[in-house]
């Protein structure tokens, strides 16, 4: 099985171990993996200001790049939910249906497509607290959110993580508040966003983890550097890395 | 074009393409049995008052329960009081009522609501303007739900009608609810059944 | 000419929070309102089903509205009520006042109305001579400290009861040390009885108001609706035009919907229908347009007229908790008014779209199921449009199209590390660069991108 795999331009320059992680875990789960070296971006960023004119090269790129896979995979849940949901920039064609009819989340890749229920390699024996991304929750259901106090409790993030060996996950109180890093908006109305972020810290760091892990590095690319400023010693990885097999 | 003329016509140009109404079901599950328990738990919950039976001396039960109180407008024929409703023709003067009784034709034991409209009343105001006032209720009366309580002819047919739960509250300070609140100080809902001569 | 300038929401946003036990104090309450709300939505087994049919039978009155208009303004005449119509906010006022004039009236109380808000109908008659009272409580607080409303079920949610106690100190002379809100309740009683009982005439909004039937439908915890309604023989209800829902069957839809969404309670402690005059008296409706027809005609927007003013959508918003309602500056405020206020003045409102982080939880929450965050997606690309841009975001975001879209150039931009984040934030944050540090540290670049490791470990020669 091959995939069309994207790492989205914060990671490629930011956290490229999450990328890393994520090419060695789908290559030991057998599967064929493909990074178009020309990739750049999915467009969200402009596209999320408004101005989706701007975002519309970036977009186009982005079809031309992956229409010819039958899954493209994502190790991020904004992006996805981007390509998913919001591609709307270019026109509409055949290719571009395709693209955000095709694109998965890693998670839900795992999850629903490789159904996979073990990691063998795996083993983190550290209190973990699992943050999911309002993009994962809200924009592409990997886990029941708490405004639908109906639904059956799921949480596929969860679900992968508790193979692990030795991990503890502990919970935490407004456990899906968003985290206050809503791409430009934590800086065009940074007190909000830096507020929101304490305060998550806080809920979490109540329940006393070692690390908070997520599959959405840019939730935790704002909530590190809230942590980091506050002095807090509270480490972060991608779910990538611990499913990967890194130890911590 | 008048004015009334003007909006429709933006409106009908405007309207978005047709969507169906849908058939709101009535959503009953309670056996009749547990209506008046249900009707309890939810009275009490809007801070209501419940008495389940009615007292042997209704005139005794009053003045243990509101020591203080001088006026009591009656509008129901199972007491006379010290007023009825029409002897408030202004009906601002309803202020001055210690006590209103008044009786309702139906219950919701969903909400623990008591309908009163101005049949019931006469002169509205006595069921905001006195201190206190106390429902005489026919637990038979009691439906299950909103949905069915909305099928009462006094919706469509009565000049005003009032679901009323509870006494007056507010939770505009603090988001706390709190009473008093501008009506009256307490509810109290008697089960009482209908005197069959009415 | 004065042109109001453009709020903007993120300064007034910073103040509240600088102080902190206060923009705490909100937080806490507002998040308290949604659990109440998740708690009184798991006693009703059928809640999605009712959301579904609230926003069905919304919709199908908003696509039929004329029609419904026609019907309830029959009704209502057949009842003995006079149907007056209003453009905007100054014909409305000047119905009310010439109502009130022709009566002779000079004191009049009235219930909580958004509209009534929205026309800022309260200076118009008091600058006529005619004396308002609020009676709601909140209102009320609100009026005499001279704040507009916070909240819109709650219009001071904001005060903690010590403010109140301040306010009611200064207006009534009660003890500016007791903050129990018993005793603050106690006040507000005492001090407006009086004037309940003295007034010439009554005003109440719409909650809903019943085309089958041509009642207007409100829905107070205080009973002064009800007070409002029926103590004066002259009774005024203001109503926008897409308060009207079809029957009382639906209706009951609606009120099993409100007041859980809104503060965690099954009902209000009166639900009242007005249908016809009291005895004696006279009773108007004025169907208010107001922007209401313009916006049902915008494609990606009409779904906002189907609110029913229940709040629940700025309870869960964290970004309006700890902004605090007045820092939209708007009738309308957080994520409903976001949707909302564009379409009374773009300019001044231009900002809004953007306070925002797009989380969703709004839409989840709302009982008649409008896409609010999808909408608020939409007007940015209007402001967008419609050039409402700020231009040194706008001028970022073109350059980071040009650089996004160009493999090349994307590259040469990330591979000297150094300069990595002096670069690639103009393409994410517009702002002045130093904005995500006020409060956080900057994630260090990565001695090697994601794109170098692959092109040495990965990529076939």
């Amino acid at each position: 099985m091959q995939v069309g795999l994207v790492i989205p331009c914060y990671l490629d320059v930011f956290y490229p171990e999450v990328g890393i992680a994520t090419v060695e875990l789908l290559e030991r789960l057998g599967v064929e993996v493909d990074y178009p070296f020309d990739q750049t971006c999915c467009g969200q960023p402009m596209a999320n200001s408004g101005c989706e004119a701007d975002s519309r090269a970036t977009e186009e790129h982005f079809i031309r790049l992956f229409s010819r896979f039958e899954y493209i995979v994502i190790p991020s849940g904004s992006c996805t939910h981007h390509v998913r949901n919001k591609f709307i920039a270019a026109p509409p064609s055949p290719e571009r249906e395709h693209v955000s009819q095709h694109v998965y989340e890693l998670i839900e890749f795992l999850h629903d497509v490789l159904k996979v229920k073990e990691f063998p390699w795996g083993e983190f024996p550290h209190k973990v607290a699992l943050h999911n991304s309002c993009s994962a929750v809200r924009g592409l259901h990997m886990a029941s959110m708490s405004e639908r106090v109906h639904d059956p409790a799921f949480n596929k993030p969860k679900a992968l993580l508790q193979g692990i060996k030795g991990i503890e996950l502990v919970d935490f109180a407004r456990h899906d508040e968003c985290c206050g890093f809503g791409g430009t908006f934590s800086a065009t109305e940074e007190a909000v966003s830096s507020r929101m972020g304490y305060d998550k810290l806080g809920f979490i760091q109540a329940s006393q983890p070692e690390y908070i892990v997520s599959s959405d590095m840019s939730c935790l690319m704002h909530l590190q550097g809230c942590a980091r400023r506050l002095g807090s010693g509270v480490k972060f990885r991608h779910v990538a890395e611990i499913l990967n097999g890194s130890r911590q | 074009m008048g004015i009334r003329e003007d909006i429709f016509d933006r409106v009908r140009r405007n309207q978005p393409a047709a969507i169906t109404h849908p058939a709101v079901p009535d959503f009953t599950r309670l056996a009749k049995a547990d209506l008046i328990s249900t009707f309890a738990k939810s009275l009490e919950i809007m801070a209501g008052v419940l008495i389940d039976s009615p007292p042997g001396d209704f005139g005794t039960f009053l003045r243990r329960k509101f020591p203080k109180a001088k006026t009591i407008c009656s509008a129901v024929p199972e007491y006379a009081g010290t007023s009825r409703p029409e002897d408030y023709p202004a009906w601002s003067d309803a202020a001055k009522i210690d006590v209103s009784i008044v009786r309702s034709p139906m219950g919701v034991a969903e909400t623990g609501s008591v309908l009163l409209s101005e049949d019931d009343l006469r002169v509205n105001t006595i069921a905001f303007l006195a201190h206190d006032i106390v429902v005489l209720l026919d637990p038979e009366k009691i439906v299950e739900n909103i949905h069915v309580a909305y099928q009462h002819p006094a919706f469509k047919e009565r000049a005003y009608s009032v679901l009323m739960s509870g006494p007056s509250g507010s939770a505009d300070i603090g988001g706390k609810e709190v009473h008093p609140a501008q009506g009256v100080m307490t509810l109290t809902v008697v089960l009482w059944p209908e005197r069959a001569d009415r | 000419m004065n042109i109001p300038p453009t709020v903007d929401q993120a300064a007034n946003a910073a103040r509240f929070i600088a102080d902190r036990a206060h923009e705490q104090y909100f937080d806490t309450l507002m998040w308290s309102l949604r659990e109440a709300r998740d708690r009184s939505a798991s006693e009703v087994p059928e809640w999605e089903q009712l959301r579904d049919l609230a926003s069905e039978i919304k919709e199908h009155t908003l696509s039929h509205l004329a029609e419904y208009l026609e019907q309830f303004e029959a009704s209502a005449k057949r009842n003995g009520v006079t149907v007056h119509w209003a453009h905007d906010a100054y014909e409305h006022n000047q119905i009310v006042a010439d109502i009130l004039s022709r009566h002779g009236a000079k004191h009049l109380i009235k219930s909580k109305s958004m509209l009534t808000e929205e026309c800022d109908l309260r200076r118009y008659l008091e600058n006529r001579g005619v004396t308002v009272t609020e009676t709601d409580l909140g209102e009320r607080i609100q009026q005499l400290d001279d704040e507009p409303p916070a909240h819109i079920v709650g219009p001071a949610f904001q005060k903690r009861p010590q403010d109140v106690a301040r306010v009611f100190a200064k207006a009534y002379g009660s003890d500016t040390n007791n903050s129990d809100p018993v005793y603050l309740a106690h006040e507000m009683r005492k001090h407006t009885r009086p004037l309940i009982e003295q007034a010439d005439a009554g005003m109440t909004g719409a909650n809903f108001a019943v085309a089958e039937t041509g009642a207007v439908v409100t829905v107070t915890n205080e009973g002064n609706a009800d007070l409002s309604g029926n103590v004066p023989k002259l009774r005024i209800c203001s109503v926008g035009i897409e308060k009207i829902i079809p029957t009382n069957r639906d209706l009951a839809v609606f009120i099993r919907l409100l007041s859980r969404s809104a503060i965690g309670m099954p009902i209000t402690q009166y639900t009242s229908h007005f249908r016809a005059p009291r005895q004696g008296g006279e009773m108007h409706i004025i169907l208010v347009d107001n922007g209401r027809a313009t916006r049902l005609g915008m494609e990606k927007f009409w779904p906002s007229l189907k609110c029913i003013r229940c709040g629940a959508c700025m309870n869960t918003c964290p970004v309006y908790r700890r902004s605090g309602g007045l820092s939209y500056g708007s009738t309308y405020m957080g994520p409903i008014g976001i949707i909302m206020m564009p379409t009374f003045d773009i300019r001044r409102f231009s900002e809004l779209p953007f306070s925002s982080t797009l989380n969703g939880s709004c839409s989840n929450v709302c009982p008649v199921k409008i896409n609010i965050h999808e909408q608020i997606y939409a007007w940015r690309g209007v402001m967008d449009e419609k050039h409402q841009i700020k231009l040194a975001k706008k001028g970022a975001m073109v350059a980071a199209g040009e650089v996004l879209s160009h493999p090349d150039l994307y590259r040469i931009a990330t591979s000297a590390t150094e300069t990595a984040f002096k670069l690639l934030p103009r393409f994410v944050i517009y702002n002045e660069l130093n904005a995500w540090g006020k409060h956080r540290e900057a994630p260090a670049p990565a001695k090697q991108t994601f794109h170098q490791w692959y092109k040495e470990h990965r990529l076939k020669a």
